[in-house]
C-alpha cells in the first residue's frame, strides 16, 4: 500500500486572541481522503484551532500548510486562492439569509467561474442532490429545519469541488437520527468523492461512527493530549481525561 | 395555597425557642426577616433553639435564612444554637447552606478602576477605535478604487437594489420633510418681512437656504437615520450569523462584496435625492407665497434671478460627500458588530450617531471652504 499523501500540515502552532495563546505548540498532519476529527471538551480551543486552519484568525506563531501552501503567511489574492480550494460549513450553517438555497450554493460559482447560467444550475442541482436537498432549492434559509441548514451549508461548501471540507460541530442541535444521517452523508462523500473532512465535534456517536483519526485537545494542557483511531483512544487507559471523555465517566480512569 | 409563614417565640431560664410554621421560601423568608432578626437582636439568652417541625417547605432561600439566623444569634452572644425537628428531606439544604462560610469571590470580581484610570481607559479605547475606523476607511477606499478600475467586479444587482431601497423608497419621507421645512420657513419669514412690504424676498431666502444648505442637510440626515442604520443592522446581523466569516473563507472579500455596492449606491443616490428635496422645499415656499397673493411666476423669477449655478453645484458637491460618509459609517459600524443580543442595536445606534456627527463636521468644513472660495 502506498503511503497516503499529506494534505494539511500544522507546524508548531500557537493560537489565541490578543497574543494570549489558548492552544500551544500544536503539530499534526491530515492525510488525503480521511475523516479527521478534532475533539475535546468545551473551551479547549477546538474552534480557535479551526479558525486558524481556515484563515479566519492569524496564528500567534507557527504555520498552517494547506495543500502544500502556507495559509498563515498568505494575504490578499494569494490567500483567497488557497481558500477557494477548501470548503467550510459553519456550526449555524451561516447561509446568506437574503438568498435562496440555490443562490447560496451558486454564489461562489458565479464569482469564480464564467460558466453559462444553465450549467451552473446543473452543478448546483448535483450538489443539492448529493446532500438530499434537491427539493428545497428555492426555499429561503429561514424556511429550513436545523438539519436541512447544515446540509445546505455542506452543499455550499462543496460548490467549487474542494478537496478539503471543514465542518464545525455538525451534530450540534440536531436530533440523533438527523445527526446520524449527516454522519452517513459525510462518510459517503469521503469515500465516493475522495473529499478529506476535518470535523470539530464532541459528539461521541459521530466520533465512533465516521472518524478515521482523531486528535484530542485539553483545556489545561493547552495542546494535543491524544492522537489515534477511535478504537485506540477508547481503550487508552494511560490518560484519565481521554478515558473519561470516551466512557462518559467523571471519575479517574483505572488501569 | 400560599400562606406566609409565622413564628412563635417562647422563653425559659435556659434560653429561647423559636418555632417556625409554614413555607420557608424566598417570599416566606423575607416576610419573617425583619421580625425575627429584631427578636434575636433583643435577646441576651445563652441558648437559642429553632424548631422547624411545622416547616412544610424549605428551599435554598429558606436554608440561607436559617444560616443567617444562626450567624446573627452567634454575634448576639448566643453560646449554643440548635435546630430541632428538622425533616429528613430538608437536611441536605441546611448542610448546603453551611458552605456559605466558604464564600469567596475575591479573585473573581473584576478589577475596579479608579476614576482617572477609567477615563484613561476610555480615552485609549476611543483612540484605538478611531484607528480601527480609519483603517476601515482606507480598506474601503482601496476596494472602491479597485472596483472602479474593474467595473465588472462590482455587484451591480446589489448596488441597484440598495439604490432602490435607499433612494426611491426614501422619496416620500424626503418630500414630506423638505416640503414642511420650505413651508414653515416661508411662513415664519413672511410675517416680519411683511412689515417692510418685502414678502416677495421670502423667495430669495427659501431658494438660497434650500439649495445651499437645507436640501443637502435634510436629505443627509434622513438617509443617516434611514439607510445608515439599515446598513449597520444588515451587516451586523451577517456578522453575528457568521455569514461574513463564510464569505471570507470562500475567498470573497466582504468589503468588496457588501460595502462597496452600498457606498456606490448611496453616493449616487444622495445628490439625486437632494435635487428632489430642493425642488419640494421650494414648492413648499411657493404655497405660502401664492397664498399671500403673489403669482407663482414672480416667485420663480425671484429665485431664478437670485440663486446661481454656483450655489446649486456647491450643494451637490456637499451631498456627494455626505453620501459617502453616511454609507461608510453605517457599513463600518455594522462590520464592527460584536457578539451578544444587544450588539446589532448598539451598532445601528452608533452608525446613526457617527453619520450625523460626520455630516455636521463636514458641513462646517464646506461652509468655511465655500466662504474662502467665494461661492
Amino acid at each position: 500500500m502506498k503511503p497516503m499523501e499529506t494534505i494539511i500540515k500544522i507546524e508548531n502552532l500557537y493560537a489565541g486572541y490578543n497574543n494570549i495563546p489558548i492552544i500551544e505548540n500544536i503539530s499534526f498532519k491530515v492525510l488525503k481522503g480521511e475523516v479527521f476529527m478534532i475533539i475535546g471538551g468545551s473551551g479547549c480551543g477546538k474552534s480557535t484551532l479551526l479558525k486558524n486552519m481556515i484563515g479566519l484568525l492569524p496564528p500567534i506563531s507557527g504555520n498552517v500548510m494547506i495543500l502544500g501552501e502556507n495559509l498563515s503567511q498568505a494575504i490578499g489574492k494569494e490567500k483567497n486562492l488557497i481558500l477557494q480550494k477548501i470548503g467550510v460549513a459553519f456550526q449555524s450553517g451561516a447561509l446568506f439569509g437574503s438568498m435562496t438555497v440555490m443562490e447560496n450554493v451558486k454564489l461562489v460559482l458565479k464569482e469564480f467561474t464564467s460558466l453559462p447560467d444553465s450549467v451552473m444550475d446543473d452543478i448546483v442541482w448535483l450538489k443539492l442532490k448529493l446532500v438530499g436537498l434537491e427539493k428545497a432549492a428555492f426555499l429561503m434559509p429561514g424556511e429550513l429545519s436545523g438539519g436541512m441548514k447544515k446540509r445546505a451549508a455542506l452543499a455550499r461548501a462543496m460548490a467549487l469541488d474542494p478537496s478539503i471540507i471543514f465542518l464545525d460541530e455538525p451534530s450540534a442541535g440536531l436530533d440523533p437520527i438527523t445527526s446520524a444521517g449527516l454522519d452517513h452523508l459525510v462518510r459517503e462523500l469521503a469515500s465516493s468523492l475522495g473529499i478529506t473532512f476535518v470535523i470539530v465535534t464532541h459528539e461521541l456517536a459521530s466520533i465512533d461512527a465516521i472518524s478515521d483519526r482523531i486528535i484530542m485537545l485539553e483545556k489545561d494542557a493547552k495542546t494535543i493530549i491524544a492522537t489515534g483511531t477511535p478504537a485506540q483512544l477508547k481503550n487508552d487507559h494511560s490518560n484519565p481525561y481521554v478515558y473519561n471523555f470516551f466512557n462518559r465517566t467523571i471519575h479517574k480512569g483505572e488501569k | 395555597m400560599n400562606f406566609l409563614p409565622q413564628f412563635i417565640v417562647s422563653k425559659d431560664s435556659h434560653g429561647a425557642l423559636i418555632s417556625i410554621i409554614g413555607r420557608l421560601d424566598a417570599k416566606g423568608a423575607s416576610s419573617l426577616w425583619h421580625a425575627i432578626t429584631q427578636k434575636i437582636s433583643n435577646t441576651d439568652l445563652p441558648n437559642l433553639t429553632l424548631n422547624l417541625e411545622k416547616v412544610n417547605y424549605l428551599d435554598t432561600a429558606g436554608a440561607t435564612f436559617i444560616y443567617h439566623i444562626e450567624k446573627l444569634a452567634r454575634t448576639r452572644g448566643v453560646k449554643a444554637f440548635f435546630i430541632v425537628n428538622l425533616k429528613q428531606e430538608f437536611s441536605p439544604l441546611i448542610e448546603l447552606a453551611k458552605t456559605i462560610k466558604q464564600k469567596d469571590f475575591s479573585n473573581q470580581t473584576p478589577q475596579k478602576l479608579s476614576f482617572v484610570e477609567n477615563k484613561g481607559k476610555n480615552l485609549s479605547d476611543t483612540f484605538s477605535e478611531t484607528k480601527e475606523f480609519i483603517t476601515y476607511i482606507g480598506e474601503i477606499t482601496w476596494a472602491l478604487i479597485q472596483s472602479l478600475k474593474h467595473p465588472k467586479t462590482i455587484r451591480w444587482a446589489d448596488t441597484f437594489l440598495v439604490a432602490e431601497r435607499a433612494g426611491v423608497d426614501a422619496l416620500p419621507i424626503v418630500a414630506l420633510i423638505s416640503f414642511i421645512v420650505g413651508l414653515v420657513m416661508a411662513f415664519q419669514a413672511a410675517i416680519p418681512m411683511r412689515m417692510f412690504g418685502a414678502e416677495l424676498y421670502v423667495a430669495n431666502l427659501i431658494g438660497i437656504a434650500m439649495i445651499r444648505e437645507l436640501g443637502p442637510l435634510m436629505t443627509a440626515i434622513v438617509l443617516a437615520g434611514r439607510s445608515s442604520s439599515a446598513f449597520a443592522a444588515e451587516i451586523g446581523t451577517m456578522r453575528i450569523n457568521e455569514e461574513i466569516d463564510a464569505l471570507t473563507v470562500m475567498g470573497l472579500d466582504p468589503i468588496r462584496f457588501l460595502i462597496v455596492p452600498r457606498v456606490i449606491a448611496l453616493t449616487v443616490i444622495t445628490p439625486l435625492l437632494t435635487i428632489f428635496s430642493n425642488l419640494v422645499g421650494i414648492l413648499g415656499g411657493a404655497l405660502v407665497i401664492t397664498s399671500l397673493g403673489y403669482p407663482i411666476i414672480s416667485y420663480y423669477n425671484q429665485i431664478a434671478s437670485f440663486v446661481e449655478w454656483n450655489d446649486f453645484a456647491g450643494g451637490l458637491v456637499k451631498c456627494f460627500v455626505f453620501g459617502i460618509l453616511i454609507a461608510t459609517s453605517g457599513c463600518i459600524r455594522g462590520y464592527q458588530t460584536q457578539s451578544g443580543p444587544s450588539a446589532v442595536g448598539v451598532s445601528t445606534t452608533r452608525a446613526v450617531v457617527t453619520g450625523i456627527v460626520l455630516i455636521a463636521i463636514f458641513d462646517g468644513i464646506f461652509s468655511i471652504m465655500y466662504y474662502y472660495l467665494g461661492i
